[in-house]
């Protein structure tokens, strides 16, 4: 029956419990919304930086990420290949020279990292081939295709079947060069890899370097399952402790906070609206209790212990809280669901998002744990805001409270 | 058999520094049965006196035996559970929960004690009943008069099976109409139910139903009379 009354008691007042349970609703459907948002901004960033960009290990030789010096390639790399890709879980390897150099266009130059691959091999690793906004992935150019970034063939002023020619540094230190052919233009979200790196044969590559075939200075596995990642590292790692083996978290550590920073954030302004919203609610509890003094003094005579009183009063806040939490949680998922398909395109206001790697067109996503949490934040609001207000009803003397008029 | 021996009780606020003995050395006791008045004009000390005997309030001295309980002894949680179990309250402005309904406002306080669903229905309907309510049992406070609302109380008061009843000036909103109708209720259910009824008032028609009238003044008895022909004489 008190759960009962409690509830009633919400109603009492329809306008002033519908003003605070409207605060709270608005106030966490901007919540929910801003973590969904969020969730799907930073998700779209780390399948962008994980599938793209690093793959789920990279091997390296300890100090090549130094200099990218040309020597420091993997010993016996094919055979390591081999290995490797008979290991459990394994989706797709996929070995690369890297080198920095210079990549110059008709009308202008720039520094990129050329990465030579294996076309075929490469499209198990990562998904750069799904990635074209223009061209076919190493196709309709015979000799030296070249893939690069629609944000570089924009600063170099190249269009497909342009010309570019990459000057380097030779094996035997002779500086060399080679014309290369845009086979496509590929468009990820991050603007910084699309300016930074461009993809070529690694057979052309080798031969402009005069290098062996075989030789490859990074080597990227693609796992079937990505909770096995740290597993795999550390078995690969402690197999090959001459060779620096890292996850995509550790190539890329940035990549790696973006998850626990992108929920940091949003409890952080979840839990900001929850202490605006919590005075509120306690204010309105105290008016609450303000006027139902004799009331309380009458339930105190007739024998309801403090412990009842306490507990139908903190049941009237967290009913109150809840109310409004829950039907702010859904507001907020309605939100989600409707822009979820579309998503919501920042472009007009935020280009130079792209320039730090994030989409500019973001796809909210749900995560439940993520609800469940702030369906709990919203509970803990409720009961803490109730101590107060609670507390004070108790201190009243009953037969006072009665006489109140 | 005394079901309330009120000894040496005193109540002394402290207004502004200044000490006013509301209840001054009242020495009284109640019988099982009785329908009492306690009167007196305003100031007197009548509902100080029914506070502390409610348990509502502590005396300043004295003490306040309750069937052989020192209300005094008892800690607070226990006086809470003592009123529960042993006191029905009446108050001057009804003071029902507005929220509940006629029927749900009597059962709340058998609630509190834990009875059975079944045995708090039965006991609900059949005060309603006594006290002329059949049929709004579902009407809250809001649609009931003053009179009704009042009737409303005096059930919640019995619900829950107390020694006795404490009415402070309960006929003091009511019409002439309505307060003959709630003291006939209340003279019926003190004869059938036994159930000692103690009112303050300065309500002359309450006076003249009462069976036992005590005037205070001053905080002082100054008159305990018994009405003859009505039970309350031996």
């Amino acid at each position: 029956m008190i759960r009962s009354v409690a509830w009633r008691n919400i109603w009492r007042s329809p306008l002033r419990s519908g003003i605070i349970i409207a605060a709270i609703s608005v106030g966490m459907s901007a919540g929910v919304f801003t973590t969904t948002f969020t969730k799907g901004w930073m998700n779209q960033r780390l399948e962008a930086g994980v599938e793209t960009e690093a793959s789920h290990i990279r091997i390296q030789q300890p100090k090549f990420g130094e200099n990218y010096d040309l020597k420091e390639s993997i010993p016996n790399s094919e055979s390591l290949v081999n290995e490797i890709s008979k290991l459990d879980h394994i989706n797709g390897i996929s070995p690369r020279i890297v080198i920095q150099s210079m990549l110059a266009s008709a009308e202008t130059g720039t520094g990129v990292k050329i990465i030579g691959i294996n076309p075929e091999k490469e499209k198990t690793v990562t998904n750069l081939h799904s990635k074209l906004s223009e061209g076919k992935y190493f196709e309709g150019v015979k000799r030296n295709p070249i893939l690069i970034g629609a944000k570089l063939a924009k600063k170099l002023k190249v269009k497909m079947r342009s010309k570019v020619v990459i000057t380097v540094q030779d094996a035997s230190g002779n500086i060399t060069g080679g014309a290369f052919r845009v086979c496509g233009i590929f468009d990820i979200t991050s603007g910084m890899f699309e300016e930074t790196n461009v993809f070529v044969r690694k057979t052309d590559l080798a031969r402009l370097l005069d290098l062996e075939s075989s030789v490859s200075h990074e080597i990227l596995v693609h796992l079937d399952d990505t909770e096995l990642i740290d597993q795999q590292s550390l078995l690969l790692k402690n197999k090959h402790k001459n060779l620096l083996v890292q996850t995509w978290k550790e190539s890329m550590p940035e990549l790696g906070y973006i998850n626990e920073i992108g929920n940091l954030y949003t409890y952080i302004f979840v839990i900001i609206i929850l202490l605006a919203l919590g005075f509120g609610i306690v204010n309105t509890m105290l008016m609450v209790i303000l006027e139902r003094i004799k009331e309380l003094g009458m339930l105190m005579a007739i024998g309801m212990s403090k412990a009842r009183i306490f507990g139908m009063l903190m049941l009237e806040t967290v009913l109150l809280t809840f109310t409004g939490g829950f039907t702010g949680i859904l507001l907020g998922l309605g939100a989600t669901y409707a822009t979820m398909e579309k998503g919501i395109d920042l472009s007009d206001y935020a280009a130079g998002l792209e320039d730090m790697g994030y989409s500019s067109h973001i796809y909210p996503v749900v995560e439940l744990e993520t609800l469940v949490t702030i369906a709990i934040l919203v509970l803990i609001t409720g009961i803490a805001a109730s101590v107060y207000p609670a507390r004070k009803a108790l201190k009243y003397n009953p037969a006072e409270a009665i006489r109140t008029e | 058999m005394n079901i309330i021996e009120i000894t040496n009780l005193h109540k002394i606020y402290n207004e502004s520094e200044v000490n006013v003995h509301a209840v001054n050395n009242v020495s009284l006791n109640f019988k099982e049965g009785e329908f009492a008045a306690i009167v007196g004009p305003s100031g007197s000390g009548k509902s100080t006196l029914l506070n502390m005997l409610g348990g509502l309030d502590e005396p300043t001295d004295g003490k306040i035996l309750i069937d052989n309980t020192d209300l005094s002894e008892l800690k607070s949680s226990d006086l809470i559970q003592f009123r529960m179990q042993n006191i029905g309250f009446v108050f001057q402005s009804y003071n029902l929960i507005p929220v509940l309904t006629a029927k749900e406002n009597v059962e709340f306080i058998m609630h509190l004690q834990n009875r059975p669903k079944k045995e708090c229905e039965k006991r609900t309907m059949e005060l309603l009943d006594a006290v002329g309510l059949k049929g709004r049992e579902n009407s809250r406070p809001s649609k009931l008069s003053g009179g009704q609302q009042q009737r409303v109380a005096v059930a919640r008061a019995l619900a829950s099976k107390p020694k006795f009843v404490l009415a402070d000036e309960p006929t003091a909103n009511l019409d002439s109409k309505s307060t003959e109708n709630l003291l006939e209720i209340m003279e019926d259910l003190n004869k059938k139910e036994n159930i000692t009824f103690i009112f303050s008032t300065h309500d002359q028609r309450v006076v003249n139903k009462a069976h036992r009238v005590i005037t205070l003044e001053d905080g002082k008895i100054i008159s305990d009379e018994r009405k003859k022909g009505t039970g309350s004489d031996s």
